[in-house]
């Protein structure tokens, strides 16, 4: 037990001192850490030059270093952290994951009488920590993230895990910019299709037409570019930004990060997503993944063949490689504009295994837009705020209710004010009757002249059963046949499961697979299904929840001890991985008792996702849109946690 | 004399103008506000330089002409001020037309800003100011839709129509055709405009981004004055239209 305990420790020392390598060599300092910290510790945040892609440019660093470093916590302790800002702009660190009070949490303006580091000032956090598991940390002020003020947490279980494992190894992917992130901004602004290299082209259309096997098939392909282009829509748009080159621990593929192995060994990877923008799907030839953690929580052990890690989720993995080659890790960027890799082998500095070709890139479909044919006049959030008052409430649905017995929203005013969403009670709609689907007559989808659609009192998605069936586990849909919810022949897509373009058999990672191992609260009903609808405006990229971006939004009230029930719709074609501080999101996904908790989940284009929400930390929480450039836009809220007491004259 | 001077001047002053906007933008996207300071308003500012015209044209029946076509706007996410500019210049250097825009800006849809403002002719003479309501933005079938309605410091009303669309043949290589139409209520005789119809101006320029930023292109382009707008001309022994062959580059901060 000490032995391997002992040889843990080495191990985990190993890859830290790895971290330790400025990614740029002589371009940042070496830092002096290399072993866990002590109870106290210390970060200082600076401008640094960065060389990551051959072109020296400005970044930010904690000790140096970018990643910052790693934070080794022990469950139960109480730990000091001075962070001292040598910035000359206004900082903070956040505790992504992390259970704490409020004023501990580090968003400036949201959390409990903080308001950020001023340049030059030192800030003291502490708290005590109640988990153990993977987290990280990054700035929350503006868009310093991207520029490197990122670094992981472990935090190490009071009681013994229940799996083991010889090997410890913190894999953070992050994606890397030579530009200025406010360039980034800038150019999103002013030309949404900006970093898009793959749009549809006329060259395209021709191979299109050329490999069609027929004319009904040539006819398809040149209705739906029509569609796309009356919608004013790019299929293509899968990430907003490009010209990332995709890191490993700071580490570019070509430098090929190692994590060392002995044949027969148990290897843990922890798998960290702190990349501003990009999705990655983890794979490695060869090997079989186990995932044992999902955001910082033992779950029940799932083998994997790949699986889809968004912005700011963390999942532990156990491997075994056996024999005594080099494996890769790949990770290859949602819309496949390149690869982070870095390499398991049985000794250091082994030149990198040759990148393999992507996989198709993914193409948005009409599914995709959840058969929202596009932004029509004010609605999806622009320009106006729609009504949305704290506390937005959706009407509840219960299990198998029918229509007829739906719930007056509670809440007084603010509820009623929402009296024109009387009819959006997604929940209930599984029981909705096939054949009122078969009216729409989406079997013309692709010629379909979506302003005549708009017309049509059925396409307000609240009658939409396959727009809603992905409220997953709401009742009445947990054993919907998703195969039967096609529209003229299409399927719509499961709001859980990742198509990542893997090989027919591959096992991917769903968040249905996800059983938590020890379930922190037990099963009850939620007070309040609360509606978050994930807007925004892709033409002059920004975003929003419920049609209001966050400068111009009301907080979110939750009581202290109900149970609330986000309902996250999302309206756009984007992911949105959305992230609750302070409080688990508990994702409906049909395990019961057994739903993972997570801090961050990930809202698929078009789709509905129940999520509950245990309100039992007080005080003023971000919740936001972990892509940053969402975040930074406008897809963020403060959900203020009170008393019922208070609640009332809180506003 | 004194007339070239000053025609001279003014094309000076434009293009110092131009410039400075130019100059300009890459500098407001720098200072562009991020809003660290609490409380956090997480609005962002920021702004952009269009010319998508800056080009020269050889008439095949006409003479040969300058051409910029330019518009900036600066601001958030709803409201907006925008500067719009177009002219031409003779080949002795004498701007034939030119006229600015300032206005104010709302997202009133997905897709559409309202804008309402001024706009001062310089040329031709005599230079006059108009008042501008319009709508500009994205119709359905991605075509780019600018609409101006104008009324003069004289009273006279006027509007314009600018369609465009950018056919992506490859990444970088982009087709555009457009097409320009200006109307007008009454006849303004000083100003040699007739009413109706007054001109009808396409075009078809192939241009390769280099970047976004930079894309040079060719074209051809076939304008016509008709009506009593292109009485006016005959009579001042003018051409009313013709084809013209034009290079120039699309400039995008």
């Amino acid at each position: 037990m000490t032995n391997d305990k002992l040889s843990r420790r080495r191990a985990l020392g190993l890859g830290v001192a790895a971290l330790a390598f400025p990614a740029a060599p002589g371009a940042l300092a070496q830092p002096a850490v290399g072993r866990a910290m002590p109870r106290e510790f210390n970060l200082t945040l600076s401008h640094v030059t960065a060389n990551i892609t051959g072109r020296r440019r400005p970044a930010m660093s904690i000790n140096g270093q970018i990643p910052g470093p790693v934070l080794r916590f022990r469950e139960g302790e109480e730990v000091v952290i001075n962070v001292t800002n040598r910035l000359r702009e206004h900082t903070s660190i956040h505790w992504h994951g992390l259970i704490l009070p409020s004023g501990q949490d580090g968003v400036p303006g949201i959390s409990d009488g903080f308001q950020g580091i001023d340049a030059g000032g030192t800030h003291q956090y502490r708290f005590p920590l109640v988990q153990a598991g993977t987290y990280w940390y990054h700035s929350h002020s503006g868009v310093q993230e991207q520029s490197g003020i990122y670094g992981s947490i472990v935090i190490d279980p009071a009681t013994p895990e229940p799996f083991g494992y010889d090997r410890d190894y913190i894999v953070q992917l992050s994606d890397w910019t030579d530009e200025t992130p406010s360039h980034v901004i800038a150019n999103l602004k002013r030309d949404p299709g900006y970093y898009n290299y793959n749009k549809r082209t006329l060259a395209s259309l021709v191979g299109e037409l050329r490999r069609a096997p027929d004319g009904a098939a040539r006819s398809a392909i040149v209705s739906d570019r029509i569609m796309w282009g009356d919608m004013r829509m790019d299929p293509t748009d899968i990430e907003d930004v490009g010209g990332y080159t995709y890191l490993v621990n700071g580490h570019t593929p070509a430098q090929n990060f190692t994590s060392l192995f002995r044949p027969g060994e148990t290897v843990r990877l922890r798998f960290i997503n702190s990349g501003a923008m990009t999705h990655f799907d983890v794979r490695i030839p060869g090997l079989e993944m186990t995932v044992v953690q999902a955001h910082g929580n033992n779950v029940r052990p799932v083998a994997v063949d790949e699986f889809r890690i968004a912005p700011a989720e963390t999942f532990d993995v156990l491997v075994r490689p056996r024999d005594g080659r080099q494996y890769q890790v790949l990770a290859e960027s949602m819309g496949r504009q390149g690869f982070a890799q870095f390499s398991l082998a049985t000794r250091e500095g082994l030149p990198a295994l040759p990148l393999p070709p992507h996989r198709p890139r993914p193409v948005l479909t009409m599914a995709d837009m959840g058969v929202n044919y596009g932004p029509s006049g004010l609605d999806r959030g622009t320009p106006l705020p729609e009504v949305d008052a704290p506390g937005h409430v959706a009407p509840m649905d219960m299990g198998g209710m029918d229509h007829s017995s739906m719930q007056v929203p509670a809440g007084g005013s603010a509820g009623m004010q929402q009296g024109s969403m009387g009819g959006m009670n997604h929940g209930s709609m599984a029981g909705m009757e096939h054949s009122s689907m078969a009216g729409m007559n989406h079997a013309g989808m692709a010629g379909m002249n979506h302003g005549a659609m708009g017309g049509m009192p059925g396409m307000d998605h609240s009658s939409m059963p396959g727009r809603n069936h992905g409220s997953t586990g709401a009742g009445a849909t947990g054993g919907m046949d998703h195969g039967a919810m096609g529209h003229g022949g299409m399927a719509m897509p499961d709001p859980l499961v990742n198509d990542v373009g893997a090989l027919p058999g591959a096992r991917v990672l769903s968040y249905r697979d996800l059983r938590a191992a020890k379930p922190l609260y037990p099963v009850r009903e939620p007070t309040r299904v609360i509606e978050i609808r994930l807007t925004g405006n892709m033409e002059r990229y920004f975003w929003s929840i419920n049609g209001n971006s966050f400068s111009q939004a009301q907080p979110i009230q939750l009581h202290l001890g109900e149970r609330a029930r986000f309902r996250f719709v999302n309206e756009t074609m984007m992911n949105h991985p959305m992230h609750l501080h302070g409080m688990w999101m508990i994702p409906q996904v049909g395990n019961g008792a057994e739903n993972p908790l997570l801090h961050t989940v990930n809202i698929k284009p078009g789709s509905t996702v129940d999520v509950d929400i245990e309100a039992d930390a007080p005080g003023g929480w971000a919740f936001h849109c972990h892509m940053l450039y969402h975040m930074e836009t406008g897809m963020m809220r403060k959900v203020s946690v009170v008393a019922a007491r208070q609640s009332v004259s809180a506003r | 004399m004194a007339m070239k001077t000053k025609s001279i001047q003014t094309a000076a002053a434009l293009a110092v103008l131009s410039l400075a906007a130019l100059q300009a933008a890459p500098a407001y996207a720098q200072a562009m506000q991020h809003s660290t300071e609490p409380p956090f308003s997480h609005e962002v500012f920021t702004g952009a330089v269009l010319f998508e015209k800056l080009e020269y044209g050889w008439g095949l029946d006409g003479p040969n002409i300058g051409r910029w076509d330019g518009q900036a706007w600066y601001g958030g996410d709803v409201n907006r001020v925008w500067l719009k500019t177009e002219g031409e210049m003779a080949r002795n250097g004498r701007v034939e037309s030119a006229e600015i825009q300032l206005l104010y800006s709302r997202l009133v849809g997905y897709y559409w800003d309202f804008q309402a403002g001024v706009r001062y002719d310089i040329r031709p003479q005599p230079d006059r100011f108009y008042g501008v309501i319009g709508l500009q933005g994205l119709a359905p079938g991605m075509f780019e839709v600018d609409l101006q309605g104008f009324v003069s410091e004289r009273g006279d009303l006027s509007a314009r129509a600018e369609v465009s669309y950018d056919a992506y043949i490859t990444q970088r290589l982009v087709l555009q055709p457009n097409i320009e139409a200006n109307f007008a209520l009454q006849k303004v005789p000083e100003l040699h405009v007739g009413s109706g119809i007054n001109d009808v101006e396409a075009g078809l320029r192939l241009r390769y981004e280099v970047t976004r930023e930079i894309s040079p292109y060719i074209g051809v382009g076939y304008e016509r004055k008709l009506g009593d707008t292109a009485r006016y001309a005959r009579n001042e022994g003018e051409d009313v239209g013709g084809w013209t062959f034009m290079t120039g580059i699309r400039l995008f901060f």
